[in-house]
């Protein structure tokens, strides 16, 4: 296997399909976000998030990489009146796939996941990921059995991913192709058990802390 | 075993329902069977399998920020598995209960298992989780009442280690 040329030496190189701006795109989804539950991570998408305003009902995940959306599941579960989305990357969910198939067995019609894919490590120096050398998110989602599986890669069709993520019948998952520019880092609280306690007392009510 | 016994199964499931289980997540393991087979007959408990004990400490973090709580049942060699994911229940003081069927001790015929087996407790107290072993089937439901209450009433995050002894010895024939 020749991986001098291979798709894991390319650098840059020109797109073939049009690309969003990540924080644009994300901050038009989070338009009139009502009290949507949101469970983001790791580093730029929480950055993405928080350039939408700071909100009680969002909870940052800064560790435990591939954690997103087991823990969007396990709240979208808990709460199935409310609406719950997920932010993450692709190297983020692909870290632990299997939760794919797993939300998919649980069929929770009340949670998206917002994947934002650029293609890249762009953490750690925008190595080229596993999507960027070909790997297709959204037809493993849809393979999975998600009910609702779309890719968007051009900014007039973030209107209704929107309406994906506040009516739609999950489980869905949105795929937002972007560029791989990452923007200015909007950092938010990082202290998790504060988070935790800001969030449950936004949705639970101020006695959430004395259970 | 007196058959008439429903074994210690049967009575970590009454404690479940007790102290309001709400969601039970597993990698299936033999000896968790009947418990998990109670739990998926139960409509108040939203029971589901997950493809790696990883998954774990996120949806019960995620149950708990949506004001359930929630168990993990796996295997012993599953705890390798979850290290990484135990950062999120313990940075933000979750409470975090998970019951772990051993392999890889008493009697272990397949030596593959002991490589887990023999650091599952090690791996976990250095993770800052409180193991709480039960080595006799009626050590386990008593261990089980006080590690949900170290759990849920003090934010802790903790394994009962079930001990390789209380369901015997797999033999493959």
């Amino acid at each position: 296997m020749d991986l001098t040329n291979g798709p894991y030496r390319r650098r840059g190189g020109a797109m073939t399909t049009p690309r969003l701006e990540r924080r644009a795109a994300i901050v038009e989804l989070l338009e009139n976000r009502g009290d949507l539950l949101i469970v983001a991570g790791l580093g730029s998408a929480i950055w993405d998030v928080e350039s939408a305003g700071d909100h009680p009902l969002n909870f940052h995940i800064l560790g435990a990489m591939g954690s997103i959306v087991p823990t969007a599941l396990g709240l979208a579960i808990a709460q199935p009146t409310r609406r719950v989305l997920a932010v993450t990357g692709d190297a983020e969910i692909l870290m632990g796939f299997g939760t794919v198939p797993t939300t998919a067995v649980r069929k929770p019609e009340n949670l998206t996941i917002v994947v934002i894919d650029n293609g890249r490590f762009g953490e750690t120096g925008s190595q080229l990921s596993h999507t960027g050398a070909g790997v297709d998110i959204a037809g493993m989602a849809t393979a999975a059995g998600f009910s609702s599986v779309t890719t968007v890669t051009d900014q007039k069709d973030l209107a209704d991913a929107r309406n994906v993520i506040q009516n739609g019948a999950g489980p869905s998952m949105i795929v937002l192709k972007v560029d791989a520019h990452m923007p200015k880092v909007v950092m938010p609280a990082r202290d998790g058990a504060w988070l935790k306690h800001r969030f449950r007392n936004s949705l639970l009510g101020e006695d959430a802390a004395k259970e | 075993m007196n058959t008439n016994d429903p074994g210690w199964q049967e009575s970590v499931y009454q404690l479940f329902k007790q102290h309001n289980i709400r969601q039970v997540i597993y990698v299936p393991d033999a000896g968790h069977a009947p418990l998990i087979d109670r739990c998926l007959e139960d409509p108040q408990i939203k029971a589901g399998p997950l493809t790696n004990e990883f998954e774990g400490p996120g949806m019960c973090a995620g149950a708990w920020l949506g004001g359930e709580r929630s168990v993990l049942l796996m295997q012993s060699s599953g705890v390798g598995n979850i290290i990484n994911a135990l950062g999120l229940v313990r940075h933000c003081t979750i409470p975090f209960l998970t019951l772990v069927t051993m392999r890889g001790e008493w009697g272990e015929f397949n030596p593959w298992q002991l490589h887990m087996g023999q650091s599952t407790t090690t791996t976990l107290e250095a993770s800052g989780v409180v193991c709480n072993r039960a080595d006799s089937a009626e050590d386990v439901a008593p261990v089980v009442e006080s590690s949900i209450n170290l759990a849920f009433h003090s934010y802790a995050q903790v394994a009962v280690i079930i001990s390789q002894r209380v369901m015997g010895t797999k033999v493959f024939e």
